[in-house]
C-alpha cells in the first residue's frame, strides 16, 4: 500500500470535516467535525512517517493530547453556554462572535 | 488482499465522516465518528504504527468520545431531532470553500507531487527495519524521552491547565 492512497483519504476526510464545521449549527457536532479534521491530519503524518522518520508518529501523539485538552475545555464552554441559553445551536447566542 | 482490506477500511472511514456531518441526532453523529476513528486505527495498523493504533482506540474512541457522549446525555440532546444543517447561501459557501480546499489538496497530493518524495526516500530506507530492531513501543519511546522530553513535560502541564480550566468554566458560579 502506497502512502499516496492514505494521503488522498486524509484529504477527503479533511474536506468533509471542513464542510461539517461550515454547514452544521449544533456546537457539539461542529466540535466533532474539528476532531475529524485533526484525525485527517494525523493520518497524513502517519502515512509519511513510514518513509521520512519516526518523528511523524511522535507528532501524532502530541496532537492527540492537545485534542483531548481542547475537547475538555470546549465541552466545558458548551455546558456553561447551555446553562445560560438552554441551547447549543450557534444561532441562538452571539457573545463569542465579533 | 492488502488493497482490498485498505479499500474496506477507507470506505468505512469516509462513510463514517459523512455520517458525522449529515447525521440527524448528535448521538448518531457520535457513533459514526467512533466507526470512523476505529477504521482509521485499522489503517494505522496497516502502516506499521501499531502503538498509535492502540492509542487511537483507547484514548480517542474510548476516552474523548465518551466525554462527548457524557455531555450530550448531560444536556439531554439525544432526542433533539431539530434540523440544524444550514441552507441556502451558507451551504453554497460551504461547498465552495470545501471544494477549493479539496482541489488544492488533490493538486498537491497528485502522483507527480509526491514522486520527488518517494524517490528521495525510497521504500528501502523505510523505518520497518528500525521497528524490527527496537520494537513497536521502543521506537516511539526512545526519541520521546530523549530529544522531545521538554515537549513531553509541557504536554503534561497543558493537560493540567486544561483540567483546571474546564473545572473553572463548568462550575456553577452562584
Amino acid at each position: 500500500m502506497l502512502p499516496i492512497q492514505v494521503l488522498f483519504l486524509s484529504a477527503i476526510i479533511f474536506v468533509i470535516g471542513t464542510l461539517g464545521v461550515i454547514v452544521r449549527r449544533n456546537a457539539i457536532i461542529m466540535f466533532l467535525c474539528i476532531e475529524l479534521q485533526l484525525n485527517a491530519v494525523n493520518m497524513a503524518f502517519v502515512a509519511l512517517s513510514r518513509y521520512v522518520g519516526i518523528e511523524g508518529q511522535l507528532f501524532v501523539f502530541f496532537v492527540m493530547t492537545v485534542a483531548a485538552a481542547e475537547a475538555a475545555v470546549g465541552l466545558a464552554i458548551i455546558i456553561s453556554i447551555f446553562r445560560h441559553y438552554e441551547s447549543v445551536i450557534t444561532d441562538d447566542f452571539s457573545f463569542l462572535r465579533w | 488482499m492488502d488493497s482490498l482490506i485498505y479499500f474496506v477500511l477507507a470506505s468505512v472511514t469516509v462513510g463514517g465522516a459523512l455520517g458525522v456531518v449529515f447525521g440527524r441526532s448528535p448521538i448518531a453523529s457520535l457513533l459514526f465518528m467512533i466507526a470512523s476513528l476505529g477504521s482509521t486505527a485499522g489503517i494505522y495498523v496497516m502502516l506499521e504504527a501499531h502503538f498509535l493504533a492502540a492509542i487511537q482506540i483507547i484514548v480517542y474512541a474510548g476516552a474523548i468520545m465518551v466525554l462527548f457522549l457524557f455531555v450530550i446525555m448531560l444536556l439531554n440532546l439525544g432526542h433533539d431531532y431539530k434540523r440544524d444543517i444550514r441552507g441556502g447561501l451558507a451551504i453554497l459557501f460551504g461547498f465552495g470553500v470545501t471544494g477549493g480546499i479539496g482541489g488544492l489538496l488533490a493538486s498537491r497530493v497528485m502522483p507527480e507531487g509526491t514522486a520527488a518524495l518517494l524517490t528521495s526516500y525510497p521504500p528501502e530506507v523505510s523505518i520497518d527495519t528500525e521497528i524490527a530492531e527496537k520494537g513497536i513501543i521502543g521506537i516511539i519511546a526512545e526519541p520521546l524521552f530523549n530529544e522531545y522530553l521538554v515537549a513531553f513535560e509541557f504536554t503534561g502541564v497543558l493537560l493540567f491547565v486544561a483540567i483546571v480550566g474546564a473545572l473553572a468554566l463548568a462550575k456553577r458560579s452562584d
